[in-house]
């Protein structure tokens, strides 16, 4: 029974890391651009609703509402200002300068709101559950898991239903040729990054609700980020969504054995699966 | 029969007047910096150790990042491993610290062939996200090494570094305590170890390695296709970066005498200090790492009082200073003199050359 617990617990957290990676998963998908700022994003962003919560004393879903647009306005000035200027071939710059805003950042918040613990207040929410029969499943839990469901399907009807997801896959495939097609590269970028900070948001609300966040955990939602995307292969929504459960389900049995093993088992799940299958269980892309 | 209008030989060199001059001054600094101890208190001492000790690390990400091309966030790991090799052979084999620093160096290097294993199958950015997942992972499990400590960490045991080599003799040579002749041992070890990576980095692209290195980062399509195994090269230098890398951790921890994952592992103390000394001075060059760790170490005097606005304000001018002089403040002083310190490029003189510039 406990081990069914166990699993269920795992998928549902898998839904969070989901969450983190699905921002990450966009942006490089579109412009082969790997943010390693964006942990300390889904941090600053929970802050953001943290503040609106506590200064207008909005319920954190109303908060995050509010926090999105915002959010959205950071992403899109970010590219469109500062990181459309370092792509090219040279890996270098783009890595250099997101990870000196990471850095930046880390310690702007850290200045802001101290290193002490925050949580989002959740009422009601995070205590209830649902009786599934066999286990019972945390409401907050299984809201996280349907939202990045949610996210992941809106994401692919974006990529391939409407007029920019058209552009954001001709920008990614060929951004010479799509330029000459009257798309202009630089808008599109800001337009996948501001898209990107909505998921963001949203994973920064759930990562609010769920547990403590202080200014410095954003490298290691960086980290479950990024084993999901890689786990899941480049290019692959869905796959990010299993790389993000298989990260989840590693960490909850490694924690049931073990509760030092819990990030570990992570980890040695990630290095199996690069050891097995280089590319990712569901590769999509060359790169 | 012989060319009557045979010319004189092509030569090929790499030396200026500018390198000749700082051949000279390299030799007399370190003869200074060898002799810093007797006119030195024990603060700058201090002060050069840590000065000496990034910029080894420095030199090394270097290596690995301007010349090799390969972005590494994962620099922690063989610092960490460093130390607690060191510490494992001092505590758990009764070995004295400073050869204890060279089991480091070998422990850094064997843990970085599995290592390279795994970050090799990740492409650039991914290969910098992967590499800090392996230092997270050797974080994890150190912290799990009961004899060492665990979570907690440990300390150097009082009996090996009271009797650690050479440390009596420095002792009565300069009349100073115990701890102050420690001090100075790792001082003049720091400093032989700095000489030494220059030297050895200096020589190594000078060499046909080098060359090959360059061409690799350069155009590895175009460098394969005239002989160059650029996969071997790879290895090659990510072997040696983890080597020095583990050298300088361990040698960094016998200074400090304590040990914790945390902080053997962290992040930012081995890799962001690293990678922004890199980026300030100049990437790609030997001089850039030695005019960043001097930036750095000014600006971390400078803005101490300020807590976390210096890590701020580091990481801010690390993204001025990537976005509007990628190449560094000595790549700034370059372009406008054109002088170079260390030059590797090679020019040919001689030969006919010389009768058309005549």
């Amino acid at each position: 029974m406990i081990w069914v617990d166990t699993i269920v617990q795992g998928i549902l957290l898998g839904g969070l890391y989901a969450l983190f990676a699905a921002g990450l998963s966009l942006v490089f998908g579109i412009m082969r651009l790997v943010n390693l700022a964006h942990g300390d994003f889904i941090v600053m962003a929970a802050y953001l609703i943290l503040v609106l919560v506590t200064l207008l004393g909005l319920s954190p879903f109303l908060a995050a509402a509010i926090a999105a647009p915002a959010m959205y306005l950071t992403g899109w000035l970010l590219q469109k200002h500062l990181l459309n200027r370092t792509l090219g071939t040279d890996i270098l710059p783009p890595l250099l300068v997101t990870f000196g805003l990471s850095i930046a950042l880390q310690n702007a918040l850290l200045e802001g709101f101290s290193a002490d613990s925050q949580r989002l207040p959740t009422g009601a929410i995070s205590t209830a559950s649902i009786d599934l029969g066999i286990v019972n499943v945390g409401v907050l839990p299984l809201l996280t898991f349907g939202s990045a469901v949610a996210v992941i399907v809106g994401l692919n009807q974006l990529f391939y239903r409407t007029e920019l997801g058209r552009a954001f896959r001709a920008t990614s495939d060929d951004a010479t040729t799509a330029s000459l097609m009257g798309i202009r590269p630089s808008n599109i970028f800001a337009k996948a990054m501001a898209i990107a900070m909505l998921v963001v948001t949203l994973a920064a609300l759930y990562l609010g609700m769920r547990s403590n966040f202080d200014p410095s955990i954003g490298p290691a939602r960086l980290i479950y980020a990024f084993q999901a995307v890689i786990i899941g292969g480049l290019g692959s929504l869905w796959g990010t969504l299993a790389g993000g459960i298989i990260i989840g389900l590693s960490q909850t049995i490694g924690a049931a054995i073990n509760p030092e093993w819990q990030i570990l088992a992570g980890h040695v799940a990630f290095l199996l699966v690069l050891l097995v299958r280089p590319r990712g269980l569901f590769p999509r892309a060359v790169d | 029969m012989t060319d009557v209008n045979a010319s004189p030989r092509y030569v090929v060199s790499t030396h200026t007047r500018a390198s000749q001059i700082t051949a000279t001054a390299a030799v007399a600094i370190f003869v200074v910096l060898v002799f810093l101890p007797f006119f030195a208190g024990r603060g700058l001492i201090q002060d050069m150790f840590f000065i000496l000790t990034m910029l080894v690390l420095a030199q090394f990400w270097n290596l690995l990042a301007g010349y090799g091309g390969m972005v590494s966030i994962g620099q922690q790991a063989f610092v960490g491993m460093g130390a607690y090799a060191m510490f494992g052979g001092v505590i758990l084999a009764g070995m004295d610290p400073i050869p204890a620093i060279l089991l480091g160096g070998i422990a850094a290097l064997i843990v970085a062939i599995p290592t390279a294993f795994f970050a090799f199958r990740l492409q650039g950015p991914y290969f910098a996200i992967g590499t800090w997942v392996i230092a997270e992972v050797m974080r994890l499990v150190m912290a799990q090494v009961q004899a060492l400590g665990g979570g907690t960490g440990t300390s150097l045991p009082r009996a090996a570094t009271r009797e650690m080599w050479a440390t009596e003799w420095i002792a009565e040579l300069f009349d100073v305590r115990n701890s102050a002749a420690r001090d100075i041992l790792t001082y003049w070890l720091a400093l032989a170890l700095a000489a030494a990576t220059i030297a050895a980095t200096y020589a190594l692209l000078r060499s046909k390695r080098g060359l090959a290195l360059s061409a690799v980062r350069d155009n590895p399509e175009a460098a394969k296709s005239v002989g160059v195994d650029a996969g071997r090269m790879k290895w090659f230098v990510f072997l040696t970066s983890a080597f020095g890398t583990g050298l300088a951790g361990a040698l960094i921890y016998v200074q400090k005498a304590r040990v914790s994952p945390d902080a053997a592992f962290s992040v930012t103390d081995w890799t962001a200090y690293v990678l922004f000394i890199v980026i300030i001075g100049g990437i790609g060059t030997i001089e850039g790492p030695i005019v960043g760790v001097i930036i750095f170490f000014l600006l971390q005097s400078l803005l101490a009082d300020y807590g976390s606005w210096y890590l701020f304000t580091l990481g801010i001018i690390g993204i001025v200073v990537m976005l509007f002089a990628p190449r560094g403040i000595w790549g700034l002083i370059t372009d406008k003199t054109g002088i170079q310190l260390f030059p590797v490029r090679r020019r040919l003189s001689g030969g006919k050359l010389d009768t058309i510039k005549n």
